[in-house]
């Protein structure tokens, strides 16, 4: 009978000890996130690996998500002649969820992924050891300033995919489906307030947290060789969706 | 310099140290020699600090670094330069950002002077015209001398070598022996070299040290390992 149930509890005691793990990661990051020297090229750096690179598929994204939204809303809307609230139905949409949540994925797949792996290579060249023996930190030298890039880029990302979001709505709503642009407008400006985006922001933040610590954490703890690498790679990207559709979940039951 | 007393390391339950204790002699090239996979580089981390022992002490100067703080222990390594097996180079770096990272992070030197000391050691270990290449467009050779360029950039007293002719062609294994024995001459630095090449170990040697099962067995000049009497080392060297 013991026996039973240590064998099911196995992969939950598997699970919290990797979650005590990332949060014991966290707080050294965060310990030497106030120490000096404050590395700000390095941030840069990766703030433009983050965000600037990624802009392309989040405008991508962005586009396409509000453009299909206002399509399907519009023909849900339209069965009681409800078109006019297709604009502000797009726009609570984007700022609320789908920005933060579709650029978050977007940025996980392109940027958490590569995070993984580039961590990984160097923990299984012996990179990582050699920071250390050259009495570098590779905590404060490798994964602060991707935190940094993930928290401060992930909420601009969402902005822009909010605002490209409205636009394809707007152009789908107005320029193919002929609702009137400034009922459109005037619903957006009426329904959508300013909480509603920040706290969209404020999810990307958690969601910029969450993807940089979990590929910066799998990549950091790689073993076994190129195997360890790939494992490594594909694990961050499953487990930081999955924890930030779950997180999101808990963040809007909160906020809203 | 370097001491190690009663030192102790076990993953899961696999012993790899065993009470092992080991003095190094200051300013000479030591070889430590021994079986592949017999716990030859998890002895080289833990003279830096990369690993910490189970039990037992690490002396570097005096100072018993198995039990600092990371803080003082960053400030012990700065004693060190270390060159890895393939060199552990920084991929996303140039040849001339990997050796100058160093001097970047612990000097206040402008970047002239940092350019400087940067070619005179590339120069030092036989290199010229290589700054600007990606490690990556290196081969093996290049790659550790590029490695031992970064490991003296700072000056250290001590420089560990993990196999540091494994993966290269006799030609370069010879080039880089020579490589190792020039800069120690040079530098007067203590040089902890870990080989299991008996040629090499034999010719670039002041002192030579056995490990097997996790113990040293046997420490003494290359003379004296080629002439001992022990049943393994004897068959270790043959």
């Amino acid at each position: 009978m013991i026996r039973f149930f240590e064998f099911a509890g196995r992969p939950f005691i598997a699970i919290v000890e990797e979650c005590g793990r990332i949060m014991l990661l966290l707080f050294s990051a965060i310990v030497w996130m106030f120490r000096p020297p404050f590395r700000f090229r390095v941030i840069l750096k990766q703030m433009e690996f983050v965000g600037v690179n990624s802009l392309t598929v989040v405008l991508i994204t962005g586009a396409f998500t509000g453009m299909v939204f206002a399509l399907q809303s519009y023909h849900g809307f339209r069965m009681f002649g409800g078109e006019s609230l297709v604009g502000a139905t797009v726009a609570l949409g984007m700022t609320r969820e789908l920005g933060p949540v579709f650029t978050a994925l977007m940025v996980t797949g392109r940027a958490g992924s590569a995070m993984a792996a580039e961590l990984g290579t160097m923990r299984v060249t012996e990179q990582i050891d050699a920071l250390s023996t050259m009495s570098v930190n590779p905590i404060q030298f490798l994964i602060v300033p991707r935190i940094i890039a993930g928290i401060v880029m992930l909420p601009v990302l969402t902005i822009i995919s909010d605002f490209i979001g409205i636009v394809g709505g707007y152009f789908v709503g107005v320029k193919l489906l002929k609702i009137n642009s400034g009922i459109f407008m005037s619903r957006i400006t009426e329904l959508v307030e300013f909480e509603d985006i920040y706290n969209g922001l404020a999810k990307a933040v958690c969601f910029g947290l969450i993807f940089t610590l979990i590929g910066c954490y799998k990549g950091f703890y790689t073993s076994g060789g190129a195997e360890g690498v790939g494992r490594a790679t594909t694990e961050s990207v499953v487990f930081s969706s999955v924890t930030i559709l779950i997180s999101d979940y808990f963040l809007t039951s909160v906020m809203f | 310099m370097i001491k190690l007393v009663k030192v102790c390391k076990s993953f899961n339950s696999q012993k790899v140290l065993d009470n092992l204790d080991l003095e190094i002699e200051p300013e000479k090239i030591t070889v430590i020699i021994g079986r592949s996979g017999g716990g030859k580089s998890v002895l080289l981390k833990h003279i830096i600090g990369l690993i910490r022992p189970d039990s037992g002490q690490v002396f570097i100067d005096g100072i018993d670094i198995a039990s600092l703080s990371d803080k003082k222990l960053n400030e012990t390594r700065k004693k060190f330069g270390m060159l890895f097996q393939d060199a552990a180079l920084f991929d996303s770096m140039t040849v001339g950002e990997n050796v100058a990272f160093p001097l970047k992070e612990h000097t206040v030197l402008s970047k002239k002077e940092i350019d400087e000391i940067v070619n005179k050691k590339l120069l030092q270990v036989g290199l010229k015209n290589v700054t600007h290449k990606m490690s990556s467009e290196l081969s093996g050779g290049m790659r550790k001398r590029v490695g031992l360029a970064r490991a003296i950039v700072l000056d250290p007293k001590i420089i560990l070598f993990d196999e540091p002719t494994t993966g290269l062609d006799p030609i370069m294994c010879e080039s880089i022996n020579n490589l190792i024995v020039n800069t120690q001459q040079l530098t007067k630095a203590t040089f902890v070299v870990i080989s299991h090449d008996i040629e090499s170990t034999f010719n670039i040697a002041h002192k030579v040290a056995m490990l097997y099962h996790g113990k040293i067995i046997e420490i003494g000049t290359s003379d004296e390992i080629r002439s001992s009497n022990n049943p393994i080392v004897k068959r270790f060297i043959k």
